[in-house]
């Protein structure tokens, strides 16, 4: 990738000869910290699940006969009089956004080796992340008063309500789940468990939660904006 | 990009520890903003076609390489991660092709076998 050299300056060796030194060396492959190699494999995996979601759904929606029911339409609010399409899932991704920049201020901090700001920022993605999952009750609520079911809705296409709760139900569990690792991470560092072993943990959380964020990229886009 | 960026007061770094300048991060948070904008926008003027679909998607591609480049450090990894990484949801491709083309299918034989039009009922 053309984004730059690689910061740390153990490996001046062009990337295609790191990659051979790499898997042929009588040494381990990854020259990562293993927590963070794990994680990246355990997300490795997560992207297999909500892709096969992601491609269901697709499956499903162009195989209907009916109609499907207008995404830019069924998630509208009136706010102060004023009909606007889609707001509600806007406001959403903003929030999530958001947290991703505060959760990339946490994992500098913590490499300055600055605590009270690692503490504050990760607190502070947690709380976004908190507000997104409520957003997110607040449009379950709504759908499930209209009538929006899984196996039926007034809109259109049954397979709509099917779609609509499994992504976007197995996304909001990532989030809380990402909420609570975010909180006890948080807890840890402001007790000061990582001053010895080092702020390596609070890079592999913020993994987790910009995966998170990718993931809501690609709903966002296939899902409500299809 | 080097190790000029290790600020005053840090520990030294320690091998596959990720520091980058602030203000990196708050551009790619901008710039984030400003796609997502975008991908609102396209809905918002109720954007239809080929113009729509290719929008979002460039608009979804460009969050998403962002997101795992700079948010996720990836862009300054090894090669053997990126890998790791990059490779096998390819996989994912050729998934979509098939399950595309057998929607398709399906789509068909319900349009041909069992959707019943008024002009084309069945009279014995």
């Amino acid at each position: 990738m053309a984004i730059g050299k690689p910061s740390h300056s153990s490996n001046p060796q062009p990337a295609m000869h790191s990659l051979v030194a790499d898997w042929s060396a009588d040494k381990q492959t990854f020259d990562v910290p293993w927590g963070k190699l794990m994680m990246w494999i355990f997300l490795l995996s997560d992207t297999f699940i909500f892709s096969i979601f992601l491609t269901g759904y697709m499956n499903v929606r162009m195989s209907t006969t009916d109609t499907w029911p207008n995404p830019s339409e069924v998630f509208a609010l009136e706010i102060a009089g004023t009909h606007l399409p889609l707001i509600l899932i806007a406001i959403m991704t903003f929030v999530l956004i958001t947290s991703s920049g505060t959760m990339a201020m946490a994992v500098n901090f913590g490499y300055q080796g600055n605590k009270k700001r690692t503490v504050q920022f990760m607190l502070a993605t947690a709380l976004l992340g908190a507000a997104f999952v409520g957003m997110q009750a607040f449009e379950w609520t709504k759908l499930i008063s209209e009538g929006v079911r899984p196996w039926g809705n007034p809109m259109g296409a049954a397979q709509f309500g099917s779609s609509f709760f499994m992504i976007t139900g197995f996304h909001g569990l990532h989030v809380s789940i990402g909420v609570l690792y975010l909180a006890i991470v948080a807890i840890k560092v402001a007790r000061g468990d990582y001053e010895r072993s080092g702020y390596q943990i609070v890079e592999i959380t913020g993994l987790y939660w910009h995966f998170v964020d990718l993931v809501w990229v690609f709903i966002f886009a296939l899902f409500y904006l299809w | 990009m080097s190790t000029k960026h290790h600020q005053a007061g840090s520990h030294p770094p320690s091998p596959g520890e990720q520091q980058h300048p602030i203000g990196v991060y708050l551009k790619i948070w901008l710039l984030l903003f400003l796609l997502s904008t975008g991908s609102y926008l396209v809905d918002f003027f109720h954007l239809q076609g080929g113009l729509r679909w290719s929008l979002v998607l460039i608009f979804m591609a460009l969050k998403a390489g962002l997101i795992i480049s700079i948010f996720m450090h990836l862009g300054w990894e090894r090669l053997s991660l990126k890998c790791l990484v990059i490779l096998p949801p390819i996989a994912i491709l050729v998934l979509i092709v098939f399950m595309a083309s057998e929607g398709r299918y399906t789509s068909d034989s319900r349009d041909n076998h069992f959707t019943a039009y008024p002009q084309q009922e069945y009279h014995p």
